[in-house]
């Protein structure tokens, strides 16, 4: 089997976003449901909080681009 | 555009490995270059696909929004409609929602052009014969966070009285003095190196990602049903396609999230310019 390790360290790279974006959006459905007048304010917010997350993934993308065999 | 350009694009694998081929080749990032016409030998000044895309993008948000514009009636047709539920969506909710209702209005025509170029861009990216989305070159990208980059400088810079006041305004008030230092690092750092690259970044990876997912998909899936070897690698090439189907649905959210993002930070950049304390 081949392949490239900077790949798989990607895929590792990624958890810890995921978890993060996981948990911004679980905050977000928990305070919709509980005040379903506040949805745009707090969408706003939970997309922003998933940009800055998700950031670190994309991150992991390019380096996994850059540091490829 | 030559035949032998196309196909070594579109199929990169077609002498599978039991006949001394290489077997089935991943799709990576060199399947996004796609030179059209090439003008010298590094590339720099090449009419590449991306670019026509861009052109062609630019030519409909202009003739679609100048003839709207031109004929606007009382009760709107289907056209009229849609160009202005979509300036409504960025001038209210992302414009005077972020930046804040005193401040907002200059800053419409650009949060606006930002949003419609790149929703336009990406989902060329999924439309037939076109598809391509351009912003998974990453000097597309740049260009835009470019200026949007320059705007909210340049914004801080007036409202908050010339170079010093900027850099005060970086740390928040009311810190001890030990902190001071360590949080202007951090700041500055945030605010010069990483908004912008990672303003840049994100579109691009996202654009890229997508379609590179789509690519293995497809790419793998007639890989799997014109060479596989037994009728379930064959099957499994037509779930494939399948699930190459589902995805681009998948595409047309995230590519329509991704422009919603973009815009929305940076409408926040410039909001966090235009307000008077941190």
């Amino acid at each position: 089997m081949t392949g490239d390790i900077a790949f798989l360290g990607y895929g590792l790279a990624a958890i810890g976003p995921g978890i993060g974006v996981g948990l911004i959006f679980a905050a977000y459905i928990n305070g919709v449901a509980r005040q379903p007048e506040a949805r745009g304010m707090l969408q706003t917010i939970a997309f922003t909080g998933m940009a800055i997350t998700e950031a670190l993934a994309i991150l992991g993308l390019v380096f996994a681009f850059v540091f490829q065999g | 555009m030559s035949p032998s350009v196309v196909s070594a694009h579109l199929l990169p694998s077609v002498v599978p490995m039991s006949e001394g081929g290489d077997g089935f080749v991943t799709p990576g990032v060199e399947n996004f270059w796609w030179p059209i016409i090439p003008v010298d030998g590094t590339g720099a000044w090449t009419l590449t696909r991306p670019a026509i895309v861009l052109l062609l993008t630019v030519a409909f948000l202009g003739w679609f929004f100048v003839s709207v514009s031109g004929r606007l009636t009382l009760v709107p047709s289907k056209r009229q409609w849609m160009a202005e539920q979509t300036y409504g969506f960025v001038r209210n909710t992302i414009a005077r929602d972020i930046i804040g209702a005193k401040d907002f209005k200059p800053f419409i025509p650009l949060l606006f052009t930002l949003f419609t170029m790149i929703l336009v861009n990406n989902v060329a990216g999924i439309i037939p014969f076109i598809q391509f989305p351009t912003f998974s070159r990453l000097g597309f990208p740049i260009v835009l966070t470019l200026i949007v980059y320059v705007v909210y400088h340049a914004v801080a810079l007036r409202r908050k009285h010339g170079v010093v006041g900027y850099m005060k305004s970086l740390v928040p008030p009311g810190l001890p003095g030990w902190l001071k230092p360590i949080l202007f690092v951090l700041e500055f750092l945030t605010y010069f190196i990483i908004r912008p690259l990672t303003l840049a970044l994100r579109l691009m990876g996202n654009m890229l990602a997508g379609h590179l997912m789509l690519l293995v998909f497809i790419l793998g899936g007639e890989y799997l049903l014109l060479h596989g070897d037994s009728i379930g690698l064959k099957f499994s090439g037509i779930l494939s396609f399948g699930f190459a189907i589902l995805m681009t649905f998948f595409e047309l959210l995230i590519e329509f999230l991704q422009a919603f993002i973009f815009t929305l930070l940076a409408a926040l950049y410039i909001g966090d310019a235009v307000s008077e304390h941190h």
